[in-house]
């Protein structure tokens, strides 16, 4: 990837992967809400060696505005090849059972935009024939649970969206990919007690430019929650709606 | 999110203390019913980084490069940027830090706080004196660039301020252009502590960078004896030259695992390193090339080392004196520690007159001189108040960064211009030193009536058996 799009640039994820784009001197256009953070997020890429550094602040949440910014960055870098979907917000699952409209920002911010992105972004890159399409998606996504199953679902269902992304694109020398970070220490998650379980942004952003590299489908980062996922979707159902997870 | 944060000698343990990471410059400081505190990586050894019954801003996570003129060497940063995320940016492009402690992993702005010094005090002056510019942030919600130009009082005033001002929230440093990585170290033996000031005499005009280590136990004739390093970076001629392995950044795996029992460290021990320390190093006698990582950073190799003194930590004790009184006061000072309890590491160092424009900075003219030592309770709370003494008599002064045990009558001595900095500090700001430096109590005032209970936050006493 050396002509990158990042959207949601100013998440903790983001600005390390970033950091890692910058440092091997790719062009980068990076998209934020809030115009002051992603000013300094844009220094930072360029002081660390980006070869190009452009910015836009904009609200992911209005999708009308998703056609013409992918077509702007393309335009600023000269091309696009690759791009980074990091935005997206935890929510607060007991609000979100009782509210609706608070369940469907969940869904909107976490699936309903990035399906909106990447329908843009898939017929760019299925038409040159090129690219790498990265999603942060989330473990969460893996199987229902009390405790986030509205966040859960925004991310199953973007998982599902991304399986079939794939499929298509396949033939068109596209990649998607698909990551599935577990607890990660950042401010979405600064009010959770940590354990050891919980990966830095540095960590999760490494393995998100490998599994780029690599053109990988779908992967844990830390790798070890492949098998922590393997076994909790292993659970029956029977057993598993009685447990508190 | 309490008491993962210690300082870097582990002592005083503090246990009722939050932490509010700072992420963005834009954000308003915490509505907090105990007072704020900045805090970085945590390498200041005593209870300046501590903030017992408050909340610690902590930085690590405001940490982004803003701009860095080639040109210049002017790089502008957030106060949360480590030096050694400088040093990988910069040092590729032919420049150094101006200064540097003898670590890598502290913050810009905890430089700034505590106006660091490094080898090169002789010629350079302070950290502070390398800062351009800055903005702070204070509890109010106002945010002040601070220069010698601009806001100058407030720029005096935060320059060593202990981050008592406000919170950094980025900086401007000058940068010293450099030919190369490496350094043109050379290592001399020093019988004793006379011969000390010779090589320093007939060094300092030629070299930019020296040190002396000492070792600790040698009492008698032989006080003083130890190996003096002197240095500078090595010309340009030199840049063809073929890199080996050992002249590379080490990102070293090593690290100390796990609390080394107590009496790992004893008198025998630290004989047994002080004398192997001083035999190896002294067949590397003579002039050398060396990386400028090993030869700033010795520590910095093994991380995590502080644990070597166990899990009650240990005290660090530096202070400067002034030349006129520096041979008495400095054999007094290494004759007692060497007596009491043995020092792991002893470092001396002369520094020069070039002044820095903050108020609180602890370098001045004269010969400053670092030890350490592992926390045996209430004697060595003895030990120090006994250096602390000595050090106040002698016209010298103690270095805060270092300190756990000084005492506020001593502090007010040390530095003339407190009264002048007192109304600069942030009304929602206190550290556990500032407390322990300026409570009224008089029982404050010495650190062995510290745990009678003085009450209100103070860590000392659960750790201490008296």
């Amino acid at each position: 990837m050396k002509k990158v799009l990042v959207l949601g640039a100013t998440s903790a994820i983001a600005q390390a992967t970033v950091r890692l784009l910058a440092a091997r001197g790719a062009a980068l256009y990076l998209v934020g809400r809030n115009a002051a953070n992603l000013d300094v997020v844009a220094k930072d890429a360029a002081t660390r060696g980006a070869s190009k550094v452009e910015q836009q602040a904009l609200d992911l949440d209005d999708f009308s505005a998703h056609e013409a910014l992918v077509e702007r960055a393309a335009q600023a870098l000269g091309g696009l090849d690759g791009a980074l979907i990091a935005h997206g917000v935890l929510g607060e699952q007991k609000a979100c059972e009782r509210s609706w409209t608070e369940t469907e920002k969940v869904l909107r911010t976490n699936f309903l935009s990035a399906a909106s992105l990447l329908t843009a972004l898939a017929n760019r890159f299925e038409a040159q024939k090129a690219g790498t399409l990265v999603v942060i998606s989330s473990v969460a996504g893996d199987r229902g649970r009390q405790s986030n199953y509205v966040y859960g679902a925004s991310k199953g269902a973007l998982n599902v969206f991304l399986q079939g992304l794939r499929n298509r694109l396949a033939r068109s020398g596209v990649a998607v990919v698909t990551v599935k970070p577990g607890f990660v220490d950042t401010p979405m998650t600064a009010h959770v007690p940590k354990n050891k379980l919980f990966a830095s942004p540095e960590q999760v952003a490494r393995g998100i430019l490998r599994a780029a590299d690599g053109r990988k489908n779908e992967v844990y980062v830390p790798a070890r929650w492949a098998l922590i996922m393997f076994i909790i979707r292993s659970i029956p159902e029977g057993i598993f709606k009685k447990m508190k997870l | 999110m309490t008491s993962e944060h210690q300082s870097w000698g582990r002592f005083p343990r503090v246990s009722r203390q939050a932490a509010h990471p700072v992420v963005w410059q834009t954000e308003s400081l915490p509505v907090s019913s105990g007072p704020l505190l900045p805090h970085g990586l945590g390498r200041s050894y005593g209870d300046s980084c501590l903030n017992e019954g408050g909340t610690l801003l902590t930085t690590p996570t405001l940490d982004r490069l803003l701009g860095f003129d080639v040109a210049t060497g002017v790089v502008r940063c957030e106060a949360g940027v480590s030096l050694d995320t400088l040093l990988r940016l910069v040092v590729p492009r032919g420049w150094f830090l101006p200064v540097t402690p003898g670590t890598r992993f502290v913050t810009v702005g905890g430089a700034i706080a505590n106006d660091v010094h490094g080898k090169n005090h002789h010629r350079a002056g302070t950290f502070g004196r390398y800062v351009r510019r800055f903005e702070l942030l204070r509890s109010d919600g106002s945010r002040r660039v601070c220069s010698p130009e601009e806001h100058r009082d407030w720029y005096e005033a935060t320059i060593g301020g202990l981050g008592l001002t406000g919170l950094i929230l980025w900086a401007d440093v000058q940068l010293r252009p450099i030919h190369n990585p490496f350094v043109l170290t050379e290592t001399v033996p020093l019988e004793n502590l006379d011969a000390f000031f010779e090589v320093s005499r007939e060094s300092e005009p030629d070299h930019e960078f020296t040190v002396a280590w000492l070792d600790g136990l040698a009492r008698g004739r032989r006080l003083g004896r130890g190996l003096y390093y002197r240095g500078n970076f090595a010309p340009p001629q030199l840049e063809g030259l073929p890199l080996r392995k050992s002249h590379l950044n080490r990102a070293s795996g090593l690290a100390v695992p796990f609390d080394l029992p107590g009496f790992s460290l004893n008198r025998l021990s630290v004989a047994a390193f002080n004398w192997l320390y001083y035999r190896v190093n002294l067949l590397k006698r003579g002039a050398r090339l060396q990386h400028y990582d090993p030869f700033f950073y010795p520590l910095d190799a093994v991380q995590r080392w502080n644990r070597i003194y166990g899990r009650r930590g240990f005290f660090q004790f530096q202070c400067v004196v002034p030349h006129a009184t520096a041979r008495d006061a400095l054999r007094e000072l290494l004759e007692r520690s060497a007596r009491e309890v043995p020092s792991f590491l002893n470092v001396l160092k002369t520094f020069g007159s070039v002044s820095s424009p903050g108020w609180l900075s602890f370098p001045r003219p004269g010969v400053t001189l670092a030890l350490d030592f592992a926390n045996r309770g209430a004697r060595t709370l003895r030990l120090i108040a006994e250096l602390d003494r000595v050090t106040r008599e002698a016209g010298g002064a103690v270095y805060p960064a270092k300190d756990a045990g000084m005492s506020a009558e001593n502090f007010a001595a040390y530095f003339p211009q407190l009264e002048r900095f007192k109304p600069y500090v942030d009304p929602a700001f206190s550290s556990s030193f500032w407390r322990r430096m300026t409570s009224a109590s008089a029982v404050a005032t010495s650190p062995l009536a510290l745990g009678q209970g003085t009450g209100e936050g103070v860590g000392v006493p659960a750790a201490v058996p008296l």
